[in-house]
């Protein structure tokens, strides 16, 4: 079994997830793709708002931490100035699907030469546990403690579906890490990913289902269940949109 | 001397842009300035920038953060109602401390108002505008061919203090022509050069961080301190005021932009009249001319003052704070996009020194 060694793209920092959180496996992988694929001084990564914010602190390159919802707007202008160098966003459900609709969805169409890491924990867990767009029909928050009713609440949002129906992005996957062999197919989806970028393919996204034990009130094991038995029900994985090899 | 060239306000700034180094425009098309968007969508093209029309105001405003941060030199231009919207992204730039450039052709107001000229946008300019303890470098040309001139050096403060400037303008100086004289073109720094900017050449020790958040409040209060004492630097150093004739002057006008130029013209008028009267015309709004009112102020011969602003007394607010009580004031004020004659400043000095 090789020995596992703690990736260059990382720092020392302590990661500031709470016990079971799936954030520090999704930094790990960007961070493991970072180095596979040679990225060390060429990347620029955009932080979000939420428990994303601190990304800044992990990730062991040039950094810009973005207002609410903006990240693929600040990624844009980054990779306008630097369209040699790699830029990517890590932003959560709330911060890329609710506040942020608007610059996610026109840097796809845009095709912008930037990969999205998004995690889809469907709910706000920096603030507490409120309802997110992404939170499941009847699950209960802070803020739907009744449990999310449509009719009062609306629909959980579908971004990898919404964002396939378009022109522009190049690639879209719907990952989760409730285990071993999931965490591994994540970190393909993330190499890809960043391969597209480095080939100047355009826009990638690769939104990967997420455990909040602390907020869906769970302990780590029965939260990865819960990715696996409810959110991937309600968030089919799989390629949502893959332009190949060649263009 | 070069040779003068006739142009519209909106794309002698586009130019003046491109030539103080400018080579990146994020925006969103909002009446009386959507010629230096659509001017800079061919320009910036031939001299190896880039151009964006972003969704929304707010979005255009966020990839000049972005851009910035990464030490391009980059800009927006809006419109009040748009300046409005982009408030929040202005302030994390203030708090990031990203230099960049931001133009505001001021339209009436409140709400989505009516497109002729105002200065209602003053406090919001001045001020800060966003949320937080934070000032922009604001200027407040007064002619196309001073427009030109602030726009070129521009992006050298902005870099110098790592700030965003702000231009405020307004419709009037948009959509005027005036015959110009451009600046030669000058050539963006290197981001490379720069030691704060991300331009993902750094890994590890010397990584960058753009960032606007202090969750610890003792770094909160620090990057606060720093800030204001940028602010005083400038204060210091950057103050931009022109004074006529106020050595003799019984009442001195005090105007800036557009009207600080009405303001001129009145100025013979009232002497052919035997009026002795000055002016005082700002061109930085912060830092504000204080130590000239207080100069001006404490002259003998000074008996009074006059604002003249399009606005409610905004500008005046400021006058008042720095004249101290020394001299009474009056105001001269129009809103709603009605712009005031130079002879309506004359019969307004009439009345006031009757």
């Amino acid at each position: 079994m090789p020995k596992w060694t703690k990736p260059k793209m990382l720092t020392d920092a302590t990661l500031s997830f709470c016990p079971g959180c799936s954030h520090g496996i999704a930094t790990k992988l960007v961070a493991e793709v970072l180095d596979e694929l040679g990225l060390q001084s060429k990347t620029v990564e955009v932080a979000s708002v939420g428990c994303s914010v601190f990304s800044y602190n992990f990730f062991n390159c040039d950094s810009q931490q973005a207002a609410h919802g903006r990240a693929p707007a600040v990624a844009t202008g980054i990779k306008r100035v630097h369209p040699d160098k790699i830029v990517f966003t890590y932003q959560g459900d709330g911060d890329l699907a609710s506040i942020g609709l608007a610059e996610i969805v026109h840097a796809g169409l845009r095709g912008e030469n930037i990969t999205v890491i998004f995690i889809n924990n469907a709910i706000y867990g920096m603030t507490g546990g409120q309802m997110a767009p992404t939170t499941l029909i009847g699950q209960k928050t802070s803020t739907s403690p009744f449990g999310r009713d449509p009719k009062k609440q609306g629909n959980p949002i579908k971004m990898c579906e919404l964002l396939a129906t378009q022109t522009g992005p190049a690639y879209i996957e719907r990952v989760m890490v409730s285990d071993y062999a999931n965490i591994l197919k994540t970190k393909k989806a993330i190499k890809k990913a960043f391969e597209y970028q480095i080939a100047g393919k355009g826009f990638t996204m690769i939104e990967i289902l997420a455990a909040c034990p602390t907020n869906w009130g769970m302990n780590p094991p029965d939260a990865m269940q819960f990715i696996k038995n409810d959110m991937a029900a309600n968030y089919p994985l799989g390629v949502y949109k893959d332009i190949g090899g060649d263009k | 001397m070069t040779k003068k060239v006739l142009m519209k306000g909106n794309e002698a700034i586009a130019e003046a842009a491109v030539r103080g180094g400018c080579r990146f425009f994020f925006g969103y098309p909002i009446t009386p300035q959507t010629e230096i968007p659509e001017y800079l969508s061919w320009r910036l093209f031939e001299v190896g920038g880039d151009f964006v029309q972003a969704e929304s105001e707010v979005a255009a405003i966020n990839m000049v953060y972005g851009a910035g941060g990464a030490g391009g030199r980059a800009m927006t231009s809006s419109s009040s109602p748009g300046i409005s919207l982009k408030q929040e992204g202005i302030s994390y730039m203030a708090m990031a401390e990203i230099p960049a450039v931001v133009v505001n052709m001021v339209r009436a107001g409140p709400g989505l108002g009516g497109i002729q000229p105002a200065q209602s946008d003053y406090s919001q300019a001045v001020k800060g505008g966003g949320h937080g303890d934070y000032k922009l470098l604001v200027y407040a040309p007064a002619t196309i061919q001073e427009a030109v001139n602030l726009m070129y050096i521009a992006w050298d403060k902005a870099e110098q203090y790592r700030i965003p400037v702000f231009i405020l303008g307004d419709g009037m100086m948009g959509q005027l022509m005036e015959p110009i004289e451009l600046p030669p073109m000058k050539q963006p720094n290197d981001p490379e050069k720069f030691d704060w900017a991300t331009t993902g050449s750094h890994y590890g020790e010397g990584r960058r961080i753009i960032n606007s958040l202090y969750l610890k409040s003792e770094e909160c209060l620090q990057q606060n301190y720093r800030l204001q004492a940028k602010y005083r630097e400038i204060e210091k150093n950057e103050v931009i005021c022109e004074t006529i004739d106020c050595d003799d002057a019984e009442i001195v006008l005090t105007a800036y932009g557009s009207v600080g130029r009405i303001c001129k013209s009145a100025l013979p008028i009232l002497r052919q009249k035997g009026i002795k009267v000055g002016l005082i015309r700002p061109t930085t709004l912060f830092p504000f001319a204080t130590k000239v009112f207080e100069e001006v102020a404490n002259k003998p011969n000074v008996k009074r003052f006059l604002t003249v602003e399009l606005s409610a007394g905004q500008y005046n607010e400021d006058v008042r704070l720095a004249v101290n009580g020394k001299k009474p004031i009056d105001l001269l004020s129009r809103m709603g996009g009605e712009v005031m004659s130079a002879e309506d400043i004359v019969e307004k000095v009439m009345e006031v020194i009757k």
